[in-house]
């Protein structure tokens, strides 16, 4: 938007600058707050503000031992564990059952979809206050509460309506005479499903996969429902934290999770054009 | 070619392959259906049931409750000195199991006050001896003339009725009066929270369309190499861990925090101004969360928009800011539409960051929910109002779903 035509009047100037100014503005707000984390957890004082050693870059006044102070702490390091256990088993149960069910719901056969659908979905639609409440009465039923196969089942059911997206997304140019061609040429359905219709989804699973294990890895209110001590996970230990004693070491856990929100958003994105290079058959 | 009718064989033939067909892409989506009803349609079943299921009491003292059903509480005639000695009976029974203050709590729901009233003469029959105890006539009364009151009876039988909309009645700031006819409380707590959320959810989605429409805008408009990076800029944040955007803002809003610092450095106050833990800092921290969900349906509803339609009404002599209004504005309806619905309904039912920025003032109604779970055990009130909360958004949907039809709308 460089440079106005000639034509354009005072108003339209002054209107497009404000536009952009606005837009400068609202792109600020959203990264700032995430930008202010990065230094502020190398903070040698157990301070969440910039100290006047930090901003006469004094390197005295920056240290490293809130980082060391995660890998000392056993509490982080059972948090880092539960997130990454609970996270990976949840996607597991997420992806398989979401893509079965995404590859039969797409059928165009397939009866009551529309309401079908809508019931699979309604995880995504209900406050996790509610799915809390109602989990934490049904588990404590079941005396499943505090259990790793509580908290696992609830991310998993959390989860599968992203793969369920994803996956319908891959598949609505999905062309069946290709499923056709294989099962005339002699394959099993199975074989065809996994030579054939799998390999073209592959990047709508992958997403949805990723997309369901965001969604465990950053959950804590049902964590905090239905989890005991033992299942801490980090956005748990970082609840309590910041409820308790508030500690820089939130704010080094908080840049660790920068980083790596970072390298997956990357990995979507490189995803996504992999998936429209397939759909648009330059691949 | 001739048109040949099927013959009913080829007919019944093509039926049964479409039968069969339909049973195989319904086995495929069986699995995570059953999954989906008992993980999450069966818990939310529970939490509705417990909301009006409440047989707790009637599960501690049985046969008083049974015996207090032939009682007319309406009446000005205490419960009879047979009925009395069986609670007093079963009273002794629950203080040896050290079951009483489960009952001194849910009584005193009911009318409060009561718990302590029952704890210590709990306390003071399990100490007495079995032959003061077969003793006839009213020993309550004896240990305390509280016993004597027709209301404390009233809310006993009150809190024994197994199907009851009590905690519906509780979670609308209602009551029952002496005659059981619905009337107001003087002190609407409830009532007053969920007006609270919708009325910062409301904030919230407005800021959010002020602040994301000129963005997607510009966005949509920037030559395409430009707006993937820009892009980047909304998406992570929208992947960053809600609470490590959470912890930025505490950074940032507190008394010592980065924006006070910032102010004070440049001397446009001299005090250190007050803004984590208030009403304020929920709304500016939920809609920096929430930003991205209304960018990102806007900016590619905009994508679509095609620029020569604003052009053609410029060209045809529309002053700029009329052209914008008629002709740009009601195309964006689709992903503004969607944008405020995802806000909206998000906001509404937060938890984590009001509870953590929010101090007293930043409360919603998902907050006292949690509160009734956790702190005070008030499990069915947690369930009668977390059941209108979701109605609630039920009926927000429903009316959306009339005046911009859900189907207009388009997430991205």
């Amino acid at each position: 938007m460089k440079g106005f035509p000639k034509y354009y009047t005072l108003p339209q100037k002054l209107g497009l600058h404000g536009l952009r100014l606005s837009a400068w503005l609202a792109l600020a707000f959203l990264m700032i707050p995430i930008l202010v984390i990065i230094p502020l957890s190398f903070n040698a004082e157990p301070y969440f503000t910039f100290t006047e050693g930090m901003l006469a870059l004094d390197p005295d006044a920056y240290s490293l031992k809130w980082y060391a102070q995660i890998l000392a702490d056993d509490k982080w390091i059972l948090a880092i564990k539960n997130s990454f256990y609970i996270g990976i088993l949840a996607t597991l149960i997420a992806t398989v059952l979401g893509t079965t069910a995404a590859v039969g719901l797409s059928n165009p056969v397939m009866p009551l979809q529309r309401i079908i659908m809508a019931i699979l979905l309604s995880p995504m639609i209900v406050p996790l206050i509610i799915t809390a409440a109602g989990m934490f009465f049904f588990y404590s039923q079941l005396n499943m509460a505090g259990s790793y196969l509580g908290v696992i089942i609830a991310h998993a059911a959390l989860g599968t309506p992203f793969v369920i997206i994803t996956v319908n997304a891959a598949l609505a140019g999905f062309d069946y005479s290709l499923v056709r061609a294989s099962m005339g040429l002699g394959a099993r359905p199975l074989y065809t499903f996994i030579k054939v219709v799998m390999p073209l989804i592959r990047p709508g699973v992958i997403s949805g996969a990723l997309f369901a294990f965001i969604t465990s890895f950053d959950e804590v209110v049902l964590i905090l429902f239905l989890a005991g001590p033992e299942q801490r996970t980090i956005p748990r230990q970082m609840f309590s934290g910041l409820r308790e004693q508030i500690n820089p070491t939130i704010l080094a856990v908080a840049t660790l999770l920068i980083i790596s929100s970072s390298l997956m958003l990357f990995t979507m994105e490189y995803l996504r054009a992999r998936g429209e290079r397939i759909r648009s058959g330059q691949l | 070619m001739p048109h040949t009718p099927l013959t009913s064989e080829e007919i019944r033939e093509g039926r049964h392959k479409l039968r069969r067909k339909r049973r195989i892409a319904f086995l495929f989506v069986a699995p995570l259906l059953l999954f989906i009803f008992i993980a999450f349609i069966a818990p939310i079943g529970t939490m509705l049931y417990r909301s009006f299921y409440h047989p707790i009491v009637s599960q501690l003292i049985p046969q008083t409750i049974e015996k207090l059903s032939h009682w007319d509480e309406t009446g000005s005639n205490r419960p009879p000195t047979d009925t009395v000695r069986t609670f007093t009976f079963e009273l002794v029974g629950l203080a040896k199991e050290r079951r009483s203050g489960k009952l001194a709590e849910e009584v005193n729901r009911f009318r409060p006050g009561t718990s302590s009233l029952i704890k210590s003469t709990a306390r003071k029959l399990k100490r007495m001896q079995p032959a003061i105890l077969e003793k006839k006539g009213n020993i309550l009364s004896g240990i305390d003339p509280q016993w004597d009151e027709i209301q404390l009876w009233r809310a006993i039988k009150k809190s024994g009725v197994i199907v009851t909309d009590t905690f519906y009645l509780t979670a609308l700031d209602l009551t029952r009066g002496a005659s059981g006819e619905i009337q107001g409380r003087e002190t609407k707590v409830y009532i007053k929270l969920y007006l609270k959320s919708l009325k910062i959810a409301l904030y919230i989605t407005l800021l959010t369309a002020l602040i994301g429409f000129p963005l997607s805008y510009y966005l949509a408009t920037a030559p395409t190499r430009i707006a993937n990076i820009l892009l980047v800029f909304v998406l992570l944040p929208f992947w960053t861990s809600l609470l490590v955007r959470t912890t930025a803002w505490i950074a940032l809003l507190q008394t010592n925090g980065v924006v006070n610092s910032t102010l004070e450095f440049l001397h446009l106050i001299d005090q250190p101004i007050e803004m984590l833990y208030t009403q304020f800092s929920t709304i500016i921290a939920m809609t920096h969360i929430l930003l991205p969900f209304m960018v990102l349906p806007l900016y590619s509803v905009m994508k679509g928009i095609d620029p020569s339609y604003l052009r053609a009404a410029l060209s045809l002599g529309a002053k700029p800011l009329p052209a914008f209004i008629r002709i740009y504005l009601p195309m964006t309806t689709p992903g503004l539409a969607a944008g405020a619905l995802l806000v909206f309904i998000i906001s509404i039912g937060y938890y984590i960051t009001p509870a953590l920025v929010g101090g007293t003032e930043g409360q919603m109604i998902s907050n006292i929910i949690a509160f009734h779970m956790q702190s005070s055990n008030n499990w069915e009130l947690a369930a009668a109002l977390g059941s209108l909360l979701l109605f609630l958004i039920l009926v927000i949907y429903w009316i959306y779903d009339r005046m911009v039809g859900v189907s207009n709308i388009k997430f991205g």
